[in-house]
């Protein structure tokens, strides 16, 4: 009884938020075009809704895609920055500076060489959520523990080898947590760039409902961008749990 | 005929910026005969640990030299097997899979790892029962106790047959009951394979039940000051008052080490 009731909170308490937007925004009389009640948004939905699925079809292609790249490139990065000390020091200065750039500063940047659409787009999400993934890998490679790399390495153990049956195993957790907050940032990369320079996409189309203050469909707009994130954030929580059980020590499946 | 371990007037210093470099050892001479069964005490810090990397080839001395089993010591050596106070099994591997790792790495295993997988197991199942872990070679380290990963830690220094075991500690963290258990293991391991062994301890009990001699170390930078052989039959009593003498012995000894 209690695990389903904990189960059915997060839409008991969406449904009870809801309800009171619905109330209030009918008790205290607000506008729809400043903000629409659940109701209207609902409508927009419904009346917008191929509109609404070809958009957010773009947006999933471009944010997937910078995400792909991001796993590629960041993971190698991680690796070499967490394997080569050399390297830590000369890249991790540069990368932490890197990071600190707002990333929507960079688009126009992007728009100049490549012009609006895809292109920025996917380049946007590979540049804000290659980070995590590329610290988070480095991370894993530098707790190995220094007496499993005097056991490997009085046996002989070559880097190689070190890096192969014990870094990279260690670092997965760690990567796998990295991908979950990879895949959401990716996303909003995505939608910035997609409101500053795009003609499709879920962020275009928000920035074109503004501009004609067609209000309910923005709204419509920002639940389509909640329920994208979540679902794939989901999708990357389950997959870390299927892949580092190991790593939750105990608690769960194994015991026994 | 030469002493299976020599460690000649080695000193070392931790490189570090000025006033930061550490003298870990200086002029520490230390002698082990093959199948001997030693244990080096004293003050934490006094460079104990450092001593096992120079043995095992981890670091190489700043001064001096370190001989094993004939040959002067310049890179790690592969005859060593080696446990620490952290039992350090990875997690993703099963326990069988963990003692199995360092015939992956050390030839001529290594090479034919592969092939010869089957005997490999029956060796590890056979060292697992020695420390009585008959059966959980399919768990994971994760689901052991304690006391059960330090035993299988222990298997995996062993499955190579090293002739040089390094123990760091083992037991430390331990509690008394399971780690008297595991000096019990640890001695018959050794009384039926009588590789030789270096076992670094503050607990001077544990060093008088286990070892032949035992060798004090001076605070840092350590060098060996003393050197007791320990006479009494096995399994020794560690109530008895020859056994209790000794340790007093030991621990004066230390008390005097660390106020000097
Ligand atoms: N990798 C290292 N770098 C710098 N100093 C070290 C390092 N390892 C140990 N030391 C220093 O060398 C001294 C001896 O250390 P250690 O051999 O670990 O002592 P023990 O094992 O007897 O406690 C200590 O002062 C310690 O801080
Ligand atoms: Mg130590």
């Amino acid at each position: 009884m209690n695990e389903k009731l904990e189960s059915a909170m997060p839409w008991l308490f969406v449904a009870g938020l809801l309800l009171v937007w619905q109330l209030a925004c009918v008790g205290f009389g607000i506008p729809n075009f400043i903000l629409p009640r659940p109701s209207v948004v609902a409508q927009a939905f419904v009346t917008q809704f191929s509109a609404i699925m070809e958009n957010s079809w773009d947006t999933l292609v471009r944010t997937v895609t910078g995400f792909v790249l991001a796993v590629v490139l960041g993971a190698l990065l991680g690796i070499a920055i967490g394997s080569s000390r050399l390297i830590y020091r000369g890249l991790y200065p540069v990368l932490i500076g890197f990071n600190s750039v707002p990333k929507v500063a960079v688009v126009p940047v992007f728009v100049i060489w490549f012009g609006t659409g895809t292109v920025p787009a996917i380049l946007t999400a590979f540049l804000v959520s290659f980070f995590p993934i590329a610290v988070n890998v480095a991370t894993g490679l530098a707790t190995v523990e220094p007496e499993l790399l005097d056991v490997l390495r009085s046996l002989g153990a070559r880097k190689r080898q070190i890096l192969i049956k014990v870094g990279l195993p260690r670092s997965l957790p760690y990567f796998f947590a990295s991908l979950k907050i990879a895949i959401t940032l990716a996303f909003v990369g995505t939608i910035i760039s997609e409101t500053v320079a795009s003609s499709s996409g879920i962020g275009y189309l928000m920035m074109a409902a503004t501009a004609n203050f067609d209000t309910p469909l923005v709204f419509a707009g920002l639940f389509v961008i909640a329920a994208l994130g979540i679902i794939m954030y989901a999708i990357f929580a389950v997959v870390e749990q299927r892949m580092t059980f190991w790593a939750k020590r105990g608690d769960g499946l194994m015991t026994g | 005929m030469r002493p299976f371990v020599e460690i000649s007037d080695v000193s070392l210093t931790y490189p570090g910026a000025g006033a930061n470099a550490t003298l870990a050892l200086e002029h520490a001479t230390l002698s082990i005969e093959k199948g001997e069964f030693v244990a080096v005490v004293g003050p934490s810090g006094c460079g104990k640990s450092t001593l096992l990397k120079l043995v095992s080839g981890l670091h190489l001395p700043t001064r001096g030299g370190v001989i094993v089993a004939n040959r002067e010591v310049a890179a790690p050596i592969s005859i060593v097997g080696m446990a620490f106070q952290n039992p350090v099994m990875l997690p993703w591997r099963t326990t069988l899979d963990n003692i199995l790792l360092p015939l992956e790495i050390v030839e001529p295993h290594a090479g034919r790892f592969r092939a010869n997988r089957k005997s490999y197991v029956e060796k590890a199942l056979a060292l697992l029962k020695a420390v009585g872990l008959e059966g959980f070679g399919d768990r994971y380290p994760w689901q052991l106790s304690g006391g059960m990963q330090q035993r299988a830690s222990l298997c995996r220094a062993l499955i190579h047959e090293p002739a040089l075991l390094l123990l760091d500690e083992p037991f430390g963290a331990l509690d008394a009951f399971t780690r008297e258990e595991l000096w019990a293991v640890l001695r018959d391991l050794w009384a039926a394979q009588r590789f030789t062994v270096i076992l670094v301890t503050h607990d001077l009990t544990e060093a008088v039940y286990l070892a032949d001699k035992v060798h004090v170390c001076s605070k840092r930078p350590g060098r060996i000051v003393t050197t007791r052989n320990v006479d009494l039959p096995h399994p020794r009593d560690k109530y008895a008052p020859e056994f209790v003498a000794l340790v007093r012995e030991l621990h004066d000894g230390i008390a005097e080490v660390r106020a000097s």
